[in-house]
């Protein structure tokens, strides 16, 4: 694991991750949210790869994709070096599909990852069956090789993939593909309380989280929050309408959505 | 052993396999797991070929293309006769299996990804006879150009779902559907129109489209005393080629696959993944792809929606890496150049897709000996491609 991640375990809970995705609306302003989020308390970031045909995700993190046309892995990973320049602390994981990763070539992520500080792979088409070796690689190069889990994972499963997992582990929240929602699975809280006796590492759920009643209610029963198409949609939102000053909205976004003292419950 | 694939992981060789979000694992495996049990189960198999028989209209003839033969003056033509399947193509063998499958499983509703059309349609006449809700998911392109098979759907009851993402094509239908299945896979069945997709979808598809296969056996068998020398197949994601081919891979007959050239290879506007593509994962399988080199998907086309897939069959993938089966290409133009002849010369009007396998077997056969002979898979039969053909030749007069 790398270093960057072990620092996790000394955080306040419940750790808050963001999703956003390379090169949408830009790559100087990706790396702008990067810090953004960073000083606005995030613990972690995903960054997102667009991809042609993403499986997992639903509307919003599709449009972003759209938007970020062009953008790479290897472009993203160049990104992640800039953010830590200006003073990015928190640990980085690649979010990718598989396909992408396959082209680019395991060596050169690795490469790429030591040059550019990256922590931690995150593929979501790519299933426990088919990533042993991978995760492996991952152990070897002190890369967090993030698994997921779902509502339809069975107990046995869930016990190999929380043993073998990296980093956090991310609990899927619902059936079906990225996006807001109003409700969760209702075995939700199950795989959250199995993963949880089944790991020491941080569990996380994502997939749905979009509201501060929502942060709050998650936040009690795991130690992670990821939330990613409701950043990208008021990121879009925002920047569209007000490319100069988007970041002070946003910002004011970000503490009703995470903090505490901004609640609006 | 070429028939002994897949392996216990899904695999054909380095191809196949399982790449999909961990909420669709269960239901993969126990999709699996019912289909397994559903081939041992007397009863099951008993319904499937009692439905095969008096509802689809099989066996399928295998007819002696008399008049192509002369002209060409080689190997005898036979044709495969698929179009005479109820609903016009093969695509209905593999629709009543799954559909079956899926009540066998409990499941009441029925989720399906259409290009053309036709595997809807085969989907939804299926669902419409068994009892089961049915949902087709359809690129909003397809739609506006097939909106005779749009209409077939919902007469028979099934729910077309217009999809707006990506490029509006299979592709994006098939994400689409793959998407919806995640969201509603406890209660939803899964029927994939063609060999590709996830292990076992596959393994499922080409066992049950390898009736076509044993059928030509045995008829071939009768007319000829042998086997054929070749056997030609037109190749989009691939589920009549490998049908047809399974039967015969220990056998010594020539292979042919069909891809779409559409343009011409050379301009880059075809659907030739195997010819031109490079290996990749595509809809959960690893396979050749038609991709950028940072693995984004490329758009295909051919003038054969049913051949428009970016991807194919990774049992095909396997086939074309060992050699076992040749692929080649053929352009638009000579598709409807074949299509124009089989209608004149036999009076048959095939399916653009078919008129690819076609066009490549009146080739070979002129090149081959008048003692030998070389079937051609008619996988479906053309009253859906009278506007296109009509088009064409409006635009070459």
């Amino acid at each position: 694991m790398s270093i960057r991640f072990e620092n996790l375990k000394s955080k306040t809970k419940p750790l808050f991750i963001p999703f956003i995705m390379a090169g949408d609306p830009s790559p100087e302003i990706t790396i702008e949210l990067a810090l953004l989020l960073q000083e606005e308390g995030a613990d972690v970031l995903e960054l997102g790869i667009p991809y042609s045909d993403p499986l997992a995700d639903g509307p919003v993190i599709q449009e972003s994709a759209k938007r970020a046309k062009g953008m790479t892995i290897k472009k993203a990973m160049q990104l992640v070096k800039e953010m830590r320049k200006r003073g990015l602390e928190i640990p980085v994981l690649i979010f990718t599909y598989f396909n992408p990763f396959l082209q680019l070539g395991r060596e050169t992520f690795f490469q790429l990852a030591e040059e550019n500080d990256v922590d931690g792979l995150l593929i979501p088409d790519l299933p426990f069956e088919e990533s042993e070796s991978l995760r492996q690689r991952c152990m070897e190069e002190q890369i967090s090789y993030i698994s997921l889990v779902a509502p339809t994972t069975s107990p046995e499963r869930l016990y190999q993939i929380a043993q073998e997992s990296q980093g956090f582990l991310y609990c899927v929240s619902s059936l079906g593909v990225t996006g807001e929602r109003k409700d969760f699975h209702p075995e939700t809280k199950r795989l959250l309380r199995e993963a949880k006796s089944f790991t020491d590492l941080p569990v996380a759920l994502g997939f749905g989280i979009s509201s501060r009643q929502q942060f709050v209610e998650v936040g009690k029963v795991c130690d992670g929050v990821i939330i990613g198409s409701s950043i990208i949609r008021k990121v879009h939102q925002l920047y569209t309408e007000c490319p100069d000053s988007w970041d002070v909205a946003f910002r004011a976004y970000l503490s009703s959505l995470t903090k505490e003292e901004a609640s609006v419950n | 052993m070429q028939t002994t694939y897949p392996d216990l992981k899904g695999r054909f060789g380095q191809f196949g396999g399982r790449y999909v979000p961990e909420t669709l694992m269960f239901a993969l495996e126990e999709l699996e797991e019912a289909f397994n049990l559903a081939m041992e189960d007397e009863d099951f198999l008993e319904e499937l070929d009692h439905e095969l028989t008096h509802y689809s209209g099989r066996p399928t003839p295998l007819s002696y293309a008399e008049n192509s033969t002369k002209r060409f003056g080689g190997a005898r033509i036979y044709l495969k006769r698929e179009d005479l399947n109820h609903t016009g193509a093969h695509k209905i063998n593999n629709a009543i299996g799954q559909v079956l499958l899926a009540k066998r499983m409990g499941k009441s509703k029925v989720v399906a990804e259409t290009g053309a059309g036709q595997h809807g349609v085969a989907v939804a006449t299926a669902c419409a006879r068994y009892g089961l809700s049915c949902k087709v998911f359809m690129g909003e392109e397809d739609v506006e150009r097939q909106s005779l098979n749009v209409f077939r759907m919902k007469l028979l009851g099934a729910e077309v779902i217009s999809v707006q993402s990506g490029s509006k094509t299979l592709k994006d239908a098939t994400n689409e559907a793959i998407r919806y299945w995640a969201g509603a896979v406890q209660d939803t069945f899964y029927c994939i129109g063609s060999v590709v997709g996830p292990h076992p979808y596959p393994y499922i598809v080409r066992n049950l489209q390898r009736i076509i296969g044993v059928e030509t056996k045995q008829q071939h068998h009768t007319l000829e005393g042998k086997l054929p020398d070749r056997i030609v197949a037109c190749v989009g994601g691939g589920s009549n080629a490998i049908g047809m081919f399974h039967p015969f891979l220990e056998d010594k007959v020539d292979l042919i696959g069909v891809e779409a050239g559409g343009h011409g290879i050379e301009t880059g506007e075809h659907a030739a993944s195997i010819t031109t593509g490079s290996i990749g994962v595509l809809h959960g399988a690893m396979t050749f792809l038609n991709q950028d080199l940072n693995g984004q998907i490329i758009e295909p086309y051919s003038i054969s929606a049913g051949l428009d897939y970016p991807g194919v069959g990774p049992e095909h993938a396997f086939l074309a890496d060992s050699k076992r089966v040749i692929y080649k290409t053929i352009t638009d133009d000579e598709a409807v150049e074949a299509l124009i002849i089989l209608s004149e010369e036999e009076g048959i009007l095939p399916a653009i897709e078919s008129a690819h396998a076609l066009a490549q077997a009146f080739k070979e056969a002129a090149e081959m000996d008048q003692n030998q002979s070389i079937v051609v898979c008619l996988s479906g039969r053309g009253d859906k491609d009278v506007g296109t053909i009509m088009k064409v030749m409006e635009g070459s007069q």
